[in-house]
């Protein structure tokens, strides 16, 4: 749909602002970009609903853990064996929802 | 089993519905339980969409309606179908629902989580929180209790239950999930918009504490899925919930998907003006019976979304009574294998006897066939636009043409919108031994 009188929609930093993160100080969320220049679908890139996989010009992947949701998404719709490694974060850390 | 020490009688792992029912129930016989959660407190990782429905709660805890951290009280229920320029509700309001024993109420997770989680306290369970579980103490193919993130963190227990959501790697350790495949789960996102309470309730006709729930079939694009939109008292939650292999493929983004629902002329009046006071994402375990692991193995008993019996089938998205229900009966097979000193998977049997003979089971039977079918082109997009085309025949006047017949216009929509009259056989059979 592409309506030109459609409202507005929100800002993604303002999106993410809106959501308090707890960062841990390791990354419990790691992407071998080397797994990924391979990868044709970059299916991670789109489907992360925190936008945190952002392909770089030699068709690897940069990847930031802070602002993650924990919800597995990525690792799911990933079909590379070993591209993703995911745990949960040190107890106490990562996203803290107060409002869902 | 050789005697070693044991800190508790029981290590429940993750303060959502499922652990927080179970480890209330293990306490309350008296048992040393542990209830260990991942986050700062119960609830801070966990979102949905939302409406809890309390029945499930009645024998647990009497009278939950006077305290439960209730938002509003649902007494309106509508579903809605979608194409881009039409819209098709069923509207269903009744005002038995709002008051005691009511069916369901709105309510965020991290005050229903914190408040079910401080029974559990209150029964005597030592809730744990900040504390991941790292993975499963095994001796052999027995489960013995759980690593933990804290220094010296091992808890030993002779049975661990593990409710720890969608992802479960405690049951995947176990060897319980064959392969997780992306088909069985869908992602949710959603927006809670802050509007003022008068607003609220003037926008979806509510008076006082009364609320609406509004599921929406049809308003995903391309990707196969749902919306809702639910009332809290000053504030809206709405979203999506897609399936996962088709957003990856689509190539949408969740938010966009989101963007476009809000903007559908049927709900942008609903949403205008909210203001966003949380974004949030969460996974939901769809496969449905079909998909389902294995729920007890030595040592181990898996309930609530980690043995996937959320139940999200179209008309229905319930998770947390699902929860509650299989963590209360997860506690009362691990009391009684105490009891008997088996904590082997023998003797932890009875829990999937108890499920076979409530609800959960049972309701999950009956809609086995649902996720196929409500994720389906032809029920997420078809039938949508073919139904509300019908409608829109019946409702418009054509004078002076006379009017059709509800039978003529169906027939000439159906061929215009390629509904195959074998596939809607087809499929009106399996909606009526499924949802019948
Ligand atoms: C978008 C969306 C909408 C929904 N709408 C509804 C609705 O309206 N009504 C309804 O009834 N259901 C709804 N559901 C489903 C419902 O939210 C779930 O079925 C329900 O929360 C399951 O409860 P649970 O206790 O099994 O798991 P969860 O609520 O996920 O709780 C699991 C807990 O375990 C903790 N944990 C996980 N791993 C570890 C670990 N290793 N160590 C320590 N702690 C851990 C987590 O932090 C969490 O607190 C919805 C879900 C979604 C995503
Ligand atoms: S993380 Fe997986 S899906 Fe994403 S680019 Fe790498 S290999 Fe592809
Ligand atoms: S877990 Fe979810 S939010 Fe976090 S990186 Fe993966 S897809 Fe993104």
């Amino acid at each position: 749909m592409s309506d030109p009188e459609r409202i507005p929609d929100i800002d993604f930093e303002d999106r993410m602002a809106s959501v308090e993160f707890r960062v841990a100080a390791t990354a419990h969320i790691t992407v071998d970009g080397d797994a990924c220049r391979g990868c044709t679908t970059k299916a991670c890139v789109t489907a992360c609903p925190a936008r945190l996989f952002v392909p770089t010009s030699d068709g690897g992947i940069l990847f930031n853990y802070e602002q993650c949701f924990e919800c597995g998404t990525c690792y799911l719709v990933c079909n590379r064996a070993g591209a993703i490694t995911w745990a949960y974060p040190e107890g106490g850390h990562g996203v803290a929802f107060r409002r869902s | 089993m050789p005697e070693t020490f044991q800190d508790f009688d029981a290590v429940v792992v993750g303060a959502g519905p499922a652990g927080s029912t179970a480890a209330l129930v293990l306490a309350r016989a008296g048992r040393r339980v542990a209830l260990l959660e991942r986050g700062p407190y119960p609830g801070s990782k966990n979102m949905y969409g939302g409406v809890v429905y309390g029945r499930v709660l009645d024998g647990l805890l009497p009278a939950w309606w006077d305290e439960v951290p209730a938002q509003r009280w649902v007494t309106r229920r509508s579903t809605m179908v979608l194409t881009p320029t039409q819209a098709l509700s069923v509207d269903f309001r009744t005002q038995a629902w709002g008051s005691p024993p009511y069916n369901g109420c709105t309510t965020l997770r991290p005050d229903f989580d914190r408040w079910l989680a401080g029974k559990a306290e209150e029964a005597g369970a030592v809730l744990i929180t900040s504390t991941t579980a790292t993975g499963l103490l095994r001796q052999g193919t027995r489960t013995v209790g759980v690593r933990t993130d804290r220094p010296q963190g091992d808890l030993r227990a002779p049975v661990v239950v593990a409710c720890d959501g969608v992802n479960s790697f405690l049951a995947k350790e176990a060897g319980l999930y064959h392969h997780p495949e992306p088909e069985h789960f869908t992602l949710g996102v959603k927006e809670v918009l802050g509007l003022p309470r008068h607003e609220v309730e003037k926008r979806f006709a509510l008076q006082g504490d009364e609320g609406m729930d509004i599921e929406i079939l049809g308003g995903t694009g391309p990707v196969p899925g749902g919306g809702f939109l639910y009332t809290n008292l000053d504030s809206i939650a709405v979203g999506v919930v897609l399936h996962l292999p088709a957003l990856a493929a689509s190539r949408r983004r969740p938010e966009d998907l989101i963007a476009d629902l809000k903007a559908h002329p049927a709900i942008a009046p609903l949403v205008a003006g909210g203001d966003l006071k949380e974004f949030s994402a969460h996974l939901i375990p769809e496969g449905g019976y079909e998909a389902m692991p294995g729920v007890v193995a030595d040592g181990l008993l898996v309930a609530g979304d980690a043995a996937g019996l959320c139940l999200a089938a179209g008309l229905w998205l319930e998770g947390v009574n699902f929860a509650i229900a299989s963590g209360q009966a997860a506690a009362e097979a691990a009391i009684e294998a105490l009891r008997s000193g088996d904590s082997s998977a023998a003797g932890l049997a009875g829990y999937r006897r108890r499920l076979e003979a409530s609800f959960v089971l049972q309701d999950h039977k009956k809609l086995r066939r649902a996720p196929g079918l409500v994720l389906s082109e032809r029920v997420q997009h078809q039938y949508p636009k073919a139904l509300c085309d019908v409608v829109e025949a019946l409702f418009t006047v054509d004078n002076p043409a006379p009017k059709r017949g509800a039978l003529r216009a169906a027939r000439a929509v159906g061929k215009n919108d390629g509904v195959r009259l074998r596939d809607l056989a087809r499929d009106l059979y399996t909606m009526a031994r499924t949802f019948g």
